[in-house]
């Protein structure tokens, strides 16, 4: 006999909604004139996200195992990351606006006479809009799959479209498509661990479901290789998506070859969906053995985030800068995890979004510093910067306060809370190192500062492009955010303190 | 509205209407900062009216949830010690702005930027004095270097973004230990009950030895770096020598009060046990910054490092005074941090003139003012007798008491320090000679003496020094219960004077 399975489509609609979005988009490619297509695309981009966020706060408070049969488990914590995913995508999307991020024709040869003729006729690839949509969804999914199959789905649809936009950019096309083939092979790599790791647990447990595999832990006496090993294996594949040390080497080539709008957007998002997902399966199917797991989570997390501060004072480039503090964070952030507790995952969701919007605001601010050839990323020629444009500069020292953790900033906060946390669950090595290793970054962040604020403009100091109406709300939205959440944090953190259900 | 926090919200209203004020009107944009200045004095002042005397306790407090989660209260109130402090910083920005009146016109900003962080400096001064909620107290103790960070790297001289980096960086990085011990503080704080942030809630916590140890050095270099306490110093000259006086007066004068302000408010109250453990080596260390600073304050050549050095030298004072844990020592220590910032405005105002007039900051190139210029020179011969702790005038009393409280207790100590007692009349009274006395350097014919402007600026912090060095008592009346109840919190008590020895 057959049943049929249940889904509930109210509470997987976000998901549903934006794949929807991005199916859309795929038509609108085939079907409408190539004049019309950026704005469609934009419009549907942006109200396909607005309106899953929407949905997501109606069903914030609903709570369900069995969503989809078992593999997807809706509650406070996975809606939370959702919301967050998709409040800081919609921002992000905002400075994808601009028209001359994206290459012309990907698949024209870089120099080459069909790319001139692209460029020529003005045009740009739109496909960018549907690929981030796709992404996005995978991204919702990930942090809310309660089965490693459905993970591991939520994964790939997550990454592929990623590893595309990444060699799209419209300038400095080799270096685009090096970072894009170098993500794909290491992305594939390390979704290979995730599924191997994945089959080793299912081996051990007999069960793809999260719950059975801490059931099957939970038993005393068992022999825990294959749990050990599956852990480690899967555990690959989720430190190279937040891109914790020592498997961040993708990072700061990737970060630098995305067109700038992307890094930003791929920078908070992906982040926010791999620390929703990799909470989810630590705690609910690994919590049992966290004793063999929690040394090494410690270990890494030490040497991500004194490795990614460390790595960041000698670069020049301001994207591989934003890179490199990037993987601070992850180090960071990770703290939120090894305390596994309540407060850990508050801090974290508090984390996430606080460094989000920050992410995307600064990649935003690096997309209007240019010259006559496009963006320029030499942090020597951004001397003086604030002296062309005190707002611009204002706003992206604002954000590199936030990151350095200075009060009155939602990193601040953020710092505090997830180090509390890590604290009071006994991990104080943590602590200490995180603090020095905060020190460490500050020296970058200010140097930052120092270029823009006391050096004098020198003759091919840049120019700060003119921003478009959408450009200017995305970069004040992130403005407002860092600042308010950093004086008063109660707004977001209260909500993220009541949305901490996990379901088991 | 509590009359506390009307002090502490006040000059951000002045930031307000700097922010309406258009940027080309420069002397409008002064006077709107110095008319806030003034209110907010006027406010600090009338706290007077509301506080009562001799008694213990934080008084004039308020106190609304900040971050309903950690517990963190927007929590403040004064004692004796926040009390005086406070009145020192309303008193001397109004000055600064007075006595600096053209310093921000060279800067790499305008005019209107410069008031507006000063006066967002003022906020964050008073209200790190008046907080009595810890996570409050960070907060403001690193937000107010931002606004130090872009007064010295934007309107000071010499290598000035250099000066202003390293002030930054020192300064965050004790910060952030201290962060680590704050966040130690407030676990320990969730094991024994509702977590909690409040000092005075913290005080009566049970900490075991070790964590005391560790949390303590958070708290206290984090203080040390600020003070400045040899060898956590180094930043400091080269921030003295760049930044605008009117900069270095608030650094040298409020700023770096923090620093001890807070090991007397944290790190004895809260730790008393590993205060007394690491009492010793900080008293070494702070007889250390009295010679030190002394020799190398003989040794300078730029007049705005020289006072710099001094101030170090006095710093070991005022931390002797701290770790001598005595009443005595205390008293004066607290005495001590009013008096120096007094001496050293004084100190950089006339020494900001003198280098205004000169365009230069070599002692050298002065010299022979005395016959020009009298009343700049005798302004700065005051100022200089006062940082010598000349009997009569205020840091006389202060370094006296100092010396006194901790003969009591270490009578070694007490000794060595006397040491920089002589020591300060050698690279004093070496300055004034250069500067005022002998042969009329050529270049200095043709210096003005002090404007109506200057003299008015000056004058109240000359009658501080002479008033509080005659007539200490209102002052040290202010302190005593405070004191007391500091000395009762970190349980030590007075040793009792062996008699007939």
């Amino acid at each position: 006999m057959l049943t049929t399975p249940s889904l509930d489509y109210n509470l997987l609609a976000p998901i549903l909604i934006v794949l929807g979005g991005a199916l859309l988009g795929v038509f609108v490619e085939g079907f409408v004139g190539r004049a019309y297509r950026a704005r469609i695309q934009i419009i549907i981009a942006l109200v396909t996200t607005a309106t899953a966020f929407c949905w997501v706060i109606s069903i914030h408070n609903l709570v369900s195992q069995t969503a989809a049969v078992d593999s997807v488990s809706i509650d406070g914590g996975g809606l939370f990351m959702q919301g967050a995913i998709l409040a800081l995508a919609f921002v992000a999307l905002l400075f994808f606006t601009q028209d001359d991020h994206f290459a012309p024709q990907a698949s024209a040869l870089p120099g080459s006479q069909e790319e001139a003729a692209a460029v020529l006729a003005g045009v740009q690839m739109t496909e960018i809009y549907p690929l981030v949509l796709f992404a996005i969804s995978g991204m919702l999914l990930f942090p809310v799959a309660h089965d490693l199959i459905t993970l591991f789905v939520a994964l790939e649809v997550l990454s592929i479209p990623l590893y595309i936009i990444t060699g799209l950019a419209r300038r400095r096309r080799l270096l685009s498509q090096e970072a894009a083939l170098k993500y794909f092979l290491l992305g594939a790599y390390s979704s290979a661990f995730f599924l191997f790791g994945g089959a080793l647990l299912y081996g051990f447990s007999g069960s793809l479901s999260l719950a059975m595999i801490r059931n099957a832990a939970a038993v005393p006496g068992a022999n825990h290789i294959f749990l050990l090993l599956g852990i480690v294996l899967m555990s690959v594949g989720l430190l190279f998506k937040v891109g914790a040390v020592p498997f961040h080497s993708w990072t700061p080539d990737v970060y630098q070859g995305a067109p700038t709008a992307v890094t930003g957007f791929m920078a908070a998002c992906t982040k926010v969906a791999a620390f929703g997902a990799m909470f989810r399966i630590f705690i609910v199917g690994f919590a049992a053995v966290q004793n063999d797991w929690r040394p090494v989570f410690v270990a890494i997390s030490i040497v991500t985030m004194a490795g990614g501060a460390i790595a960041a004072i000698s670069q020049r480039d301001v994207k591989r800068t934003l890179a490199y503090s990037s993987i601070t964070h992850a180090g960071f952030l990770m703290a939120g995890i090894i305390a596994l507790s309540k407060a850990g995952l508050t801090s974290m969701m508090f984390y996430l979004v606080a460094y989000g919007f920050a992410t995307i605001g600064a990649f935003g601010i690096v997309t209007l510093v240019r010259d006559s050839t496009g963006e320029v990323n030499d942090l020597n020629r951004w001397a003086g910067l604030a002296k062309k444009s005190p707002g611009v500069a204002t706003a992206f020292a604002l954000f590199l306060l936030s990151f350095g953790g200075i009060p009155l900033t939602a990193g601040f906060i953020a710092k505090f809370s997830i180090f509390t946390a890590a604290y009071a669950s006994g991990n104080i090595a943590i602590v200490v190192v995180g603090v020095l290793s905060s020190a460490i970054a500050l020296f970058f962040y200010l140097r930052v500062i120092l270029i823009m604020f006391f050096k004098e403009p020198t003759d091919d100091t840049v120019t700060v492009a003119i921003p478009s109406f959408l450009v200017t709300t995305g970069i004040t939205i992130c403005f407002v955010i860092t600042l308010v959440l950093g004086v008063y944090p109660n707004l977001l953190f209260n909500l993220a303190n009541t949305m901490t259900t996990l379901v088991p | 509205m509590n009359l506390l926090t009307l002090t502490i919200v006040l000059p951000l209203l002045g930031v307000l209407g700097l922010v309406a004020a258009p940027k080309e009107n420069t002397h409008l944009i002064k006077l709107i900062a110095l008319g806030s200045s003034l209110v907010t004095l006027v406010s600090s002042l009338l706290m007077l009216t509301k506080y009562k005397f001799g008694v213990q306790g934080f008084q004039l407090v308020s106190s609304h949830s900040w971050f309903k989660v950690f517990n963190i209260n927007y929590a403040v109130g004064i004692d004796g010690l926040a009390l005086v402090l406070i009145l020192l910083t309303t008193v001397l920005v109004p000055i600064v702005v007075v006595g600096g009146w053209n310093e921000a016109e060279n800067g790499r900003w305008s005019v209107k930027t410069f008031y507006m962080l000063i006066l967002v400096l003022e906020t964050f001064m008073v209200g790190v004095f008046a907080a009595t909620d810890v996570f409050l107290f960070y907060v403001i103790f690193e937000a107010m270097l931002v606004p130090v960070y872009f007064l010295i790297g934007g309107y000071g001289r010499g290598d000035r973004a250099a000066a202003a980096l390293k002030f930054l960086l020192y300064s965050l990085f004790g910060g952030l230990l201290m962060l680590a011990a704050v966040i130690g503080l407030f676990v320990v704080s969730i094991h024994q009950g509702p977590g909690s942030f409040d000092v005075t809630a913290l005080s009566h916590l049970k900490i075991s030895h070790n964590t005391q140890d560790w949390l303590f050095l958070g708290f206290f270099i984090a203080f040390a770096i600020k003070a400045p306490l040899f060898p956590f110093h180094t930043w400091l000259p080269g921030a003295a020598k760049s930044a605008t006086p009117g900069t270095s007066i608030l650094v040298l004068g409020v700023l770096d009060k923090v620093g001890t302000y807070g090991m007397i408010r944290f790190c004895l109250t809260l730790f008393p046990e590993a205060t007394k453990t690491f009492a010793p080596y900080i008293i070494a260390l702070s007889l250390i910054s009295i010679i030190y600073g002394a020799f190398l304050a003989i040794g300078q050549r730029d007049l705005n490092s020289l006072i710099a050095f001094t101030s170090i030298s006095h710093f070991g004072f005022i931390v002797l005074g701290i770790f001598a844990m005595t009443s005595q020592g205390l008293t004066g220590a607290t005495l001590y941090m009013v008096n120096h910032g007094f001496s050293t405005a004084a100190l950089f105002l006339v020494g900001g003139w003198m280098i205004e007039r000169r365009k230069s900051t070599q002692v050298e190139d002065f010299g022979g003012l005395q016959r020009i210029t009298p009343v700049m020179a005798w302004s700065f011969f005051i100022a200089g007798m006062s940082a010598l702790a000349l009997p009569g005038l205020s840091s006389f009393v202060s370094e006296f008491l100092v010396l006194i409280g901790t003969f009591t207790r270490y009578p070694a100590a007490a000794i060595i320090g006397t040491l920089g007692i002589v020591l300060a009349a050698l690279y004093i009274l070496i300055l004034v000679q250069r500067t005022l006395h002998g042969p009329l350097q050529p270049g200095n014919e043709d210096t003005p003496d002090l404007n109506w402007r200057e003299k008015f600026a000056l004058a109240p912090v000359i009658v501080a020094l002479v008033l509080l060095g005659f007539y200490p008592k209102p002052a040290i009346h202010v302190i005593d219960p405070a004191t007391s109840q500091i000395m009762a919190a970190a349980q030590v008590t007075d040793p009792t004077p062996l008699a007939g020895k």
